[in-house]
């Protein structure tokens, strides 16, 4: 029951995106195309269930083994460096039509906050190391779900008549706060 | 000198991380609830930038070009440890109110960004002047958008009271929608009166990207030539 809780909350109720904003860049630049966005979404989940056991690992066995805590930022990125390194490879080989279409976007996976939160976030709430799967698997679906929904409000968005300067950048952010407050509904689904 | 200090301006205006180039939005939408987060949030972002901009310039003849990119993190997450320790140990509430956005800081792109476009091809005095200048402009965007969040949605700023009862604030500035909203509102205003260069109603993928020689180049257009140039790409083996 616990882990159920920890999973919606992780993907509906606090959704990585629209309420702790992590994850916005691909958020906003890979949104065009629902295709391109669902496959992000899954290299993305991808990569969180990874790390999320990786970080643990690091955390339990060798920071506090070793009482070194301050090499976790250190060690989680240099981590998630490598694990990013790896799906790429795999995409690059399995499948280069999906490689072309992620682009950058595959590394800057790297650089993308939701990975490195998702860690920082299960050390600092103490999460089991089932508890901490559950909660990269959860994140990893609330991170695809965001993503989809909004690429598919901009597929119909590139029709609309948009004013001149809010076109790109500033029509997807106020869509984007829109789709924060929606959210916002599911608030009271599980308390704390 | 001169050269110096045009590197400097243009990270206010011209080339603004968050106004134009759209880079590090998560601190800049997560923090911003009030003028006083958003000034220590810059603060700190602004000191990775310079610490991490004077060592990739002082190391860039040193350090291989296949391992850069891990070489410039590790840098960074370095000085964001000690960013980090310092906030929790001087300015406990600050570092409280920032929570783990302040480790968040390793994997903004704007410093990651600043070190392969800038520091990594330029000596430190320039590399240090353009630093200063980006994050001076991100701290004063964090220092914009907190200012308008916090007047409409508590009636203060930097926790000093403006607006009087006769206010009642707008409670959904602070949620994390009014971030968004406020934002996107920001950048069209901005849009409307500097009209960018950037070919309007291409979608926003394109939009990301830097300025090379007076020339926009799109984030995957830099990508693309990066990846032509480094390495030929084997996808599919000849027989």
């Amino acid at each position: 029951m616990e882990i159920f809780i920890i999973f919606i909350s992780a993907s509906i109720v606090n959704n990585f995106v629209l309420t702790y904003f992590l994850g916005i860049c691909p958020f906003l630049g890979v949104s065009n195309k629902i295709d391109s966005s669902f496959s992000l979404g899954l290299a993305t989940t991808f990569v969180m269930v990874i790390t999320a056991v990786a970080s643990w690992l690091i955390n339990h066995y060798i920071l506090i083994l070793f009482n070194v805590p301050f090499l976790e930022y250190v060690s989680f990125i240099i981590v998630i460096a490598s694990m990013v390194q790896l799906v790429e490879m795999f995409v690059k080989k399995t499948s280069p039509v999906l490689y072309r279409a992620l682009g950058i976007f595959l590394p800057l996976i790297t650089t993308n906050c939701a990975i490195l939160g998702l860690a920082l976030f299960a050390v600092l709430r103490d999460y089991s190391f089932i508890q901490t799967i559950v909660f990269g698997i959860g994140a990893g679906v609330g991170f695809t779900l965001a993503i989809v929904v909004m690429a598919g409000i901009r597929e119909e968005l590139e029709m609309a008549d948009i004013p001149y300067p809010l076109k790109g950048a500033g029509i997807t952010l106020i869509v984007a706060g829109f789709l924060a407050l929606a959210f916002m509904g599911f608030a009271g689904l599980i308390s704390a | 000198m001169t050269d110096l200090f045009k590197e400097f301006k243009k990270g206010l205006w011209k080339d603004n991380a968050v106004f134009v180039m759209l880079l590090g939005m998560c601190p800049v939408l997560a923090v911003t609830n009030s003028a006083t987060n958003g000034l220590a949030m810059g603060l700190a972002t602004s000191f990775v930038l310079l610490s991490s901009a004077i060592f990739v310039s002082t190391l860039r003849h040193i350090i291989p070009h296949q391992v850069r990119i891990a070489s410039y993190i590790v840098i960074i997450a370095t000085f964001v440890t000690i960013a980090d320790y310092f906030l929790a140990a001087m300015l406990p509430p600050i570092s409280k109110a920032l929570g783990p956005y302040v480790p968040l800081i390793v994997v903004n792109c704007l410093i990651l960004g600043r070190a392969e476009a800038f520091s990594s091809k330029h000596g430190i005095a320039t590399s240090i002047s353009d630093a200063l200048g980006m994050g001076t402009g991100f701290t004063g965007a964090l220092i914009i958008l907190g200012g308008i969040r916090e007047i409409l949605g508590n009636g203060s700023l930097f926790e000093v009271k403006l607006l009087g009862d006769w206010f009642e604030p707008w409670i959904v500035m602070l949620l994390p929608g009014g971030a968004f909203i406020t934002l996107g509102l920001l950048i069209g205003f901005i849009n409307y009166f500097t009209k960018k260069p950037v070919a309007l109603g291409v979608s926003l993928g394109e939009d990301i990207g830097y300025r090379e020689k007076g020339q926009f180049v799109t984030a995957n257009e830099a990508y693309g030539q990066h990846q032509e140039k480094s390495s030929p790409v084997v996808t599919e083996k000849t027989e």
